[in-house]
């Protein structure tokens, strides 16, 4: 009897738990190898080249072959390096990058952990992500590593504040930090079209939280070679690698929840709700992944005072105004939700 | 209960997040050959020998920056109770919560002017 009831009541539900979460990571790990085949393929048709083709047809095995010779390669930890700090580093980026999906939903009900708090969960979680970039530089004890560290903890925290104000706007809108209920409430209409300067505010700010082109100035091949992980070789640089794709992959997700109604159809009508919910979602992650490459096969990199005007007296007050303005439109004609 | 039945499986993705990483970094460790030399592990210097330790003194607009970010980021977290449960708050909670921004857009203000925000 008692042990039917560990059987049933803990072991159980535990490996079931567990095939979840494998049932989430395993196929995240798949997009992120993928995604930088993709930035390859993309960015080499807008510079009108082939990418790779070489490995498996059509190049598609060439993720693998990256990863295994990463794998097979020497891990090098300078002598001059804190030892501990420098190998932690990566490997917080890299769970802080996985552990961020444990609240996305995919389809209604379809997600690991539906806690009342998603939207903080998530904005806790991609704050966190600067202190793998400020441990990497730090203990790597190299001048570029420091200063490409340095870079990339002011921009992203600049980028932070709007991208808060903007998660603010949007919860006004849907009552709610339920990140399913925040999606559910775009039934009607996706918050892209009321609130599109503050969509576009929250992608942008997304390249920068991210490091991307053209904001990627910490990596700034020309003057610091690779930036903070420039210390780094073999998995130590794959997880890094790893951690920046999951988090591209993480700001597509998010703008498709928060402005592209998530696993919603465009359309609620027949032709459009026999996709399934997954799938929309996935499109719309892909899309919006897709333009995190065009927009660094487009646009030059950025100058860093620059890149902080843009934050600090562009975006941060723009969204602010939007985010009192909406405030006030909903609470003049009494659309709240309660 | 209800607070671990929800973070649970959370925790047990850290766990298994964790261990992932760990495995990675040390089977990569033990599996390729691995030959340091004291060239190969001094830190990277387009060719040179390093000259100076890397920890030494930096721009103190980076310190600046983490100040405000600070500011700005604890109003952002004031803000997410606020629009959740602005419905039912009323024009008191939508008044008080300008002001409050009132303020902070005072200080600013302030800042901007003292040029804390520039950059060159």
């Amino acid at each position: 009897m008692a042990e039917g009831d560990f059987w049933s009541g803990y072991a159980l539900p535990l490996v079931a738990m567990v095939l979840e979460i494998l049932a989430i990571v395993v196929p995240l790990l798949l997009v992120v190898a993928y995604a930088t085949y993709a930035e390859r393929k993309v960015l080499a048709a807008a510079q009108l080249r082939k990418g790779p083709n070489v490995v498996g047809p059509f190049g598609l095995l060439q993720p693998l072959a990256d990863g295994l010779k990463l794998f097979m390669k020497e891990t090098v930890i300078p002598s001059g390096a804190n030892r501990v700090v420098f190998a932690a580093a990566p490997m917080l980026t890299f769970v802080l990058a996985l552990i961020a999906w444990a609240v996305i939903p995919f389809d209604p009900g379809v997600v690991l952990s539906n806690i009342n708090v998603g939207i903080l969960y998530l904005f806790a979680i991609s704050s966190l992500g600067v202190y793998g970039i400020i441990m990497a530089g730090w203990a790597s004890n190299s001048k570029y590593a420091f200063l490409g560290a340095l870079r990339s903890a002011a921009q992203m925290v600049s980028y932070e504040v709007s991208i808060g104000f903007v998660m603010v706007t949007v919860l006004l809108c849907a009552g709610s930090l339920n990140i399913s209920d925040i999606v559910l409430a775009q039934r009607h209409l996706w918050y892209v079209i009321p609130l599109l300067p503050m969509a576009v505010v929250f992608f942008i700010s997304g390249l920068a939280e991210t490091n991307r082109s053209p904001f990627d100035l910490p990596e700034g091949e020309s003057e610091l070679v690779a930036g903070y992980f420039v210390e780094y070789s073999a998995m130590t640089f794959a997880l890094f690698f790893l951690g920046e794709y999951a988090n591209m992959i993480l700001v597509s997700a998010m703008t498709s929840i928060l402005f592209l109604g998530g696993w919603l159809a465009p359309f609620g009508v027949p032709p459009f709700t026999w996709v399934p919910g997954p799938i929309w979602f996935f499109l719309k992650i892909a899309f919006c992944f897709f333009c995190f490459l065009w927009v660094r096969a487009t646009f030059p990199r950025f100058r860093y005072d620059q890149l902080m005007r843009l934050g600090w007296k562009v975006f941060l007050p723009l969204s602010l105004f939007w985010l009192v303005l909406t405030a006030a439109f909903l609470t003049a004609f009494g659309m709240l939700p309660t | 209960m209800e607070l671990l039945r929800e973070y649970l499986p959370i925790l047990i993705f850290l766990g298994i997040a964790v261990g992932l990483a760990v495995v990675i970094v040390v089977a990569s460790l033990v599996v390729a050959r691995q030959n340091p030399d004291s060239e190969k592990l001094s830190a990277y210097e387009c060719g040179f020998e390093p000259f100076q330790d890397a920890r030494k003194k930096f721009d103190v607009r980076f310190y600046l920056v983490a100040i405000l970010f600070i500011i700005f980021d604890l109003e952002v977290a004031f803000l997410f109770p606020w629009a959740v449960s602005l419905g039912r708050l009323g024009l008191l909670g939508f008044w008080s919560m300008i002001v409050f921004l009132g303020v902070l857009t005072v200080g600013f203000i302030y800042e901007w002017r003292k040029g804390a925000l520039e950059w060159e």
